[in-house]
């Protein structure tokens, strides 16, 4: 898939969340979009995983560690044919499958998650077993920064660096927001590359929403031989949207019909632009 | 199903030395047999293990939010996993990654809380793991399981490796008898084991709590009272068909355990045997609720009354 292709896929991605959100009256609008281009580009250019593949021990696997940002996740699956889209009628709905965290339950989804802090060491479980195994699979995790706080991401940073895990990335979704305000005021954890670091990863800083820059980073990996790899993704919360972009109000809002519609709006003026 | 083999005749180890043990027998055969360690090989008397099986032993340090993590991404990929620490950190520290990570997302992972109840006796309450039944009896997708002599734990270890459900394998440091002869019986979770038989009481039990429980049914019998002791290693699922068998037999109920009054297994039989019209004199004997006497485990359990003269001396006020 060309640059260009990529690009019409999010902005497909974002009026795709915005919908089911709508539909549900409920979601994190925000950070789905913030994380769109960085699922866009591995699911679509990345990942060895697909709906015929999903039950191969060899196939790559995604967790998404900042749960509560499923629609993107769904909306993604959904378009790789792990489900009919239409089944996201039923998100958030009364004995939906479809809840507002992923659930193993939906086709395409490789962990539980909701509680934050977990997925990475899930994760270095995940790629522990496939050194164990000598598989060549790889783990990819997106994490949110407002969830570097939990403790339990920084026990398995030193995991992960201790066993040499190459096959794992990590992606931070830095949005720079979470439900309170800025992460920098709530809980500071810049300098982020420099934590990682020391924590014995590989770092690499890229613009987030640029599916181009995304592609060329997720082709260097594993960014250094024997150490894990940790993508900074530099994000706009609610990007794509001019009235969500960078407003905390937008972290699990809902617009309204005349919001909704002006922002289809303006992703389909975006989409026309993209076209060839 | 894997063999059931009795690898430890006559028993009289601890509990945790014959975890092990079995663990290496089974990693003998099976490469996909994988010991999670925060720094706890050696209180898990997993030392011999990581030696002769070092690619199947994965270290986390002391951090046992990450070791059930870990525990988990490995078991979702078809690893038998044993993840293994002290009681008291693994079902407090780790309960969330315990409920969500394994139970929620149904790997198979067996949990092993090691130095259970209060084997770590004067270490003090921090070391203490009276709550763990109650906290894990509340979250679903789990087997819980106190084996209570060597037999027990051999074929708990046996049966968890195979399990498709998460399991909770609750160990302590004292050296435990053998309860009873392996005769022809068939060690199954959820199925209680009966010890002694007796129709004037039942004194129900589980792990090291079994061995009090069946030295108090000897003084009982001296007394002219006969004691049915049965060793309810599995708390959830509770073998409520044999509870009601014992209810429609005896006189009179005791539970005993190694953990807290509030949530063990003395409720959980309750509430089955009221819910379902049973009503017999009933008593709950474990620690009561309140800051835990010091002492050693031993003394410990005298001074709450888990003794062969405690349990006899509750059995005779309940009968009267």
């Amino acid at each position: 898939m060309n640059t260009n292709e990529l690009k019409k896929k999010s902005v497909g991605y974002r009026k795709k969340i915005l919908k089911y959100i709508v539909g549900a009256k409920a979601g994190h609008t925000g950070g789905s979009l913030s994380s769109t281009d960085i699922l866009n580009v591995l699911y679509n250019k990345v990942m060895n995983v697909s709906p015929q593949n999903f039950t191969s021990p060899d196939r790559d696997r995604y967790v998404q560690s900042k749960g509560h940002c499923v629609e993107a996740l769904y909306v993604v699956l959904a378009d790789k044919g792990f489900f009919p889209e239409e089944d996201l009628d039923t998100l958030c709905k009364y004995q939906s499958k479809y809840i507002g965290h992923p659930t193993r339950k939906v086709n395409g989804v490789e962990q539980n998650t909701g509680a934050l802090g977990h997925g990475l060491p899930i994760c270095v479980g995940t790629a522990l077993a496939a050194k164990l195994d000598q598989k060549d699979y790889r783990v990819f995790i997106l994490m949110g920064d407002g969830e570097l706080p939990e403790g339990s991401n920084w026990e398995a940073a030193l995991s992960a660096a201790h066993y040499k895990l190459d096959n794992l990335c990590a992606i931070v979704d830095k949005n720079t927001l979470q439900i309170t305000g800025p992460t920098a005021d709530v809980c500071n954890t810049d300098p982020l590359d420099e934590k990682w670091k020391a924590f014995g990863w590989a770092v690499r800083e890229v613009d987030g929403n640029d599916v181009e820059a995304l592609s060329a980073t997720f082709a260097a990996l594993p960014f250094e031989k024997g150490k894990p790899s940790m993508v900074i993704a530099h994000t706009t919360k609610g990007k794509g949207v001019s009235f969500m972009e960078n407003e905390v109000k937008w972290h699990h809002g809902v617009p309204n019909k005349e919001q909704y519609e002006q922002a289809i709006s303006e992703l389909d003026e975006l989409l026309t632009s993209l076209h060839d | 199903m894997a063999e059931q083999i009795n690898i430890i005749p006559g028993g009289d180890k601890p509990n945790q030395d014959v975890f092990s043990e079995t663990l290496q027998r089974l990693a003998e055969t099976d490469q996909n047999i994988i010991a999670v360690t925060s720094d706890s090989r050696g209180s898990g008397k997993l030392v011999p293990f990581g030696k002769k099986f070092p690619k199947q032993i994965v270290e986390v340090g002391i951090a046992e939010q990450n070791l059930v993590g870990v525990a988990a991404g490995l078991g979702s990929c078809d690893k038998k996993v044993f993840a293994v620490s002290p009681a008291c950190f693994l079902t407090a520290r780790s309960l969330e990654q315990i409920k969500n990570d394994i139970c929620y997302s149904d790997h198979p992972v067996t949990v092993v809380g090691i130095s259970a109840g209060v084997s770590y006796g004067a270490l003090g309450s921090t070391h203490h793991s009276l709550h763990d039944f109650a906290a894990l009896r509340a979250i679903n997708n789990i087997i819980i399981v106190a084996p209570a002599d060597n037999y027990e734990t051999e074929q708990a270890t046996i049966l968890a490796a195979e399990s498709k459900q998460p399991v909770y394998l609750r160990f302590g440091k004292k050296i435990m008898p053998l309860l009873k002869e392996n005769s022809n019986e068939v060690f199954a979770f959820g199925k209680g084991r009966v010890i002694t038989e007796g129709d004037d009481l039942a004194i129900i039990a589980n792990g090291e709590t079994v061995d009090p429980a069946v030295k108090a049914a000897a003084l009982l019998k001296e007394s002219g009272i006969n004691a049915t002791v049965v060793s309810m290693h599995t708390i959830k699922p509770l073998d409520t068909e044999l509870l009601s068998a014992l209810a429609g037999k005896v006189k009179a109920i005791i539970t005993v355990e190694e953990h807290s009054v509030n949530g063990g297994l003395g409720e959980a039989c309750a509430s089955y045997l009221l819910q379902n019209g049973y009503c017999r004199p009933f008593k709950i004997m474990g620690i009561p609720d309140e800051y835990t006497v010091s002492g050693s485990q031993v003394e410990i359990f005298k001074h709450y009354g888990i003794s062969a003269e405690g349990i006899s001396e509750q059995a005779k006020k309940l009968l009267s």
